[in-house]
């Protein structure tokens, strides 16, 4: 059986992976995308230490973090969409009104 | 043996992926490579005998999620994106101060191994062996007796982005 700290740096390496996403990306939806690999590397930590202390908790509180993604996606692309109907770009760095 | 090399390849995948779905350039590519990852990691879950999160990272993240991720990038793709550039202006400020953090975390994680009280995480968990055995068997109790009201409330939840993305899509908003 593989130690639980190696779960932990695949989960650290895709967590920071997701803030370089995050922070440097211009495009919408790939910073969207990073945001889903970020939840990603917490439910990867929330699995492992389940396993590590036998009880189920961490297994149950990913499942909500993946109802959160969906719930996020959801109003999220729909953000998206409504923005590239009146604006035709899809750049990070030119959402800069509140309102047009 | 086939365990460690299991995990091995599910991590590397898991990995690539991620860094392939921040670097590469078109939309599309970067959908399929979060795709990727999320099905590594589906299978993370399984070296950890997760079953039920297995079955519901594959059907709910990869067929809903991804699917809806696809479909907008369908909708909203343009050729002009792929010329224009990819990285913001303070992208140099932000890789590095991501690797500072990187590098603080492993820090952080490598004075929690070297101190005798944290030592347990290095080694496997003998405990916990055949105790979530049947295990979706085990995350439905769970989920129906002691987290039966933040269940509920994930379904309010729902709701609430369900009406948010419909009221979003109007013609006029």
């Amino acid at each position: 059986m593989i130690p639980t700290s190696h779960y932990l740096v695949v989960s650290l390496l895709l967590f920071t992976t997701g803030v370089i996403g995050v922070l440097t990306r211009r495009n919408v939806i790939i910073i969207l995308m990073s945001i889903e690999l970020i939840l990603n590397a917490v439910n990867i930590n929330l699995v492992a230490f389940s396993r590590h202390l036998g009880n189920l908790d961490g297994q149950i509180f990913a499942i909500f973090v993946i109802t959160d993604a969906a719930a996020e996606a959801a109003v999220g692309l729909g953000i998206i969409i409504a923005f590239f109907r009146n604006r035709q770009t899809m750049l990070a760095d030119e959402m800069d009104l509140l309102r047009w | 043996m086939a365990n460690v090399l299991l995990f091995y390849f599910f991590a590397g995948l898991a990995v690539i992926g991620g860094v392939l779905v921040v670097t590469v350039r078109n939309a599309v590519h970067s959908a399929i490579f979060l795709i990727t990852s999320l099905l590594a990691t589906a299978g993370l879950y399984l070296t950890l005998r997760a079953e039920f999160l297995f079955a519901v990272q594959i059907i709910l993240y990869i067929g809903g999620i991804m699917v809806l991720f696809v479909f907008v990038i369908m909708l909203v793709n343009l050729d002009v994106a792929l010329h224009q550039v990819q990285f913001n202006r303070q992208s140099w400020v932000a890789g590095l101060l991501s690797m500072a953090l990187l590098a603080e975390l492993l820090a952080a994680f490598s004075l929690a191994w070297s101190n005798p009280t944290s030592q347990s995480l290095l080694l496997p968990p003998r405990a916990a062996a055949g105790l979530l055995e049947p295990n979706t068997q085990q995350v439905g109790r769970m989920l129906f007796e002691k987290y039966i009201i933040p269940f509920e409330i994930a379904s309010i939840l729902l709701l609430v982005a369900l009406v948010g993305a419909v009221v979003m899509g109007k013609k006029r908003i």
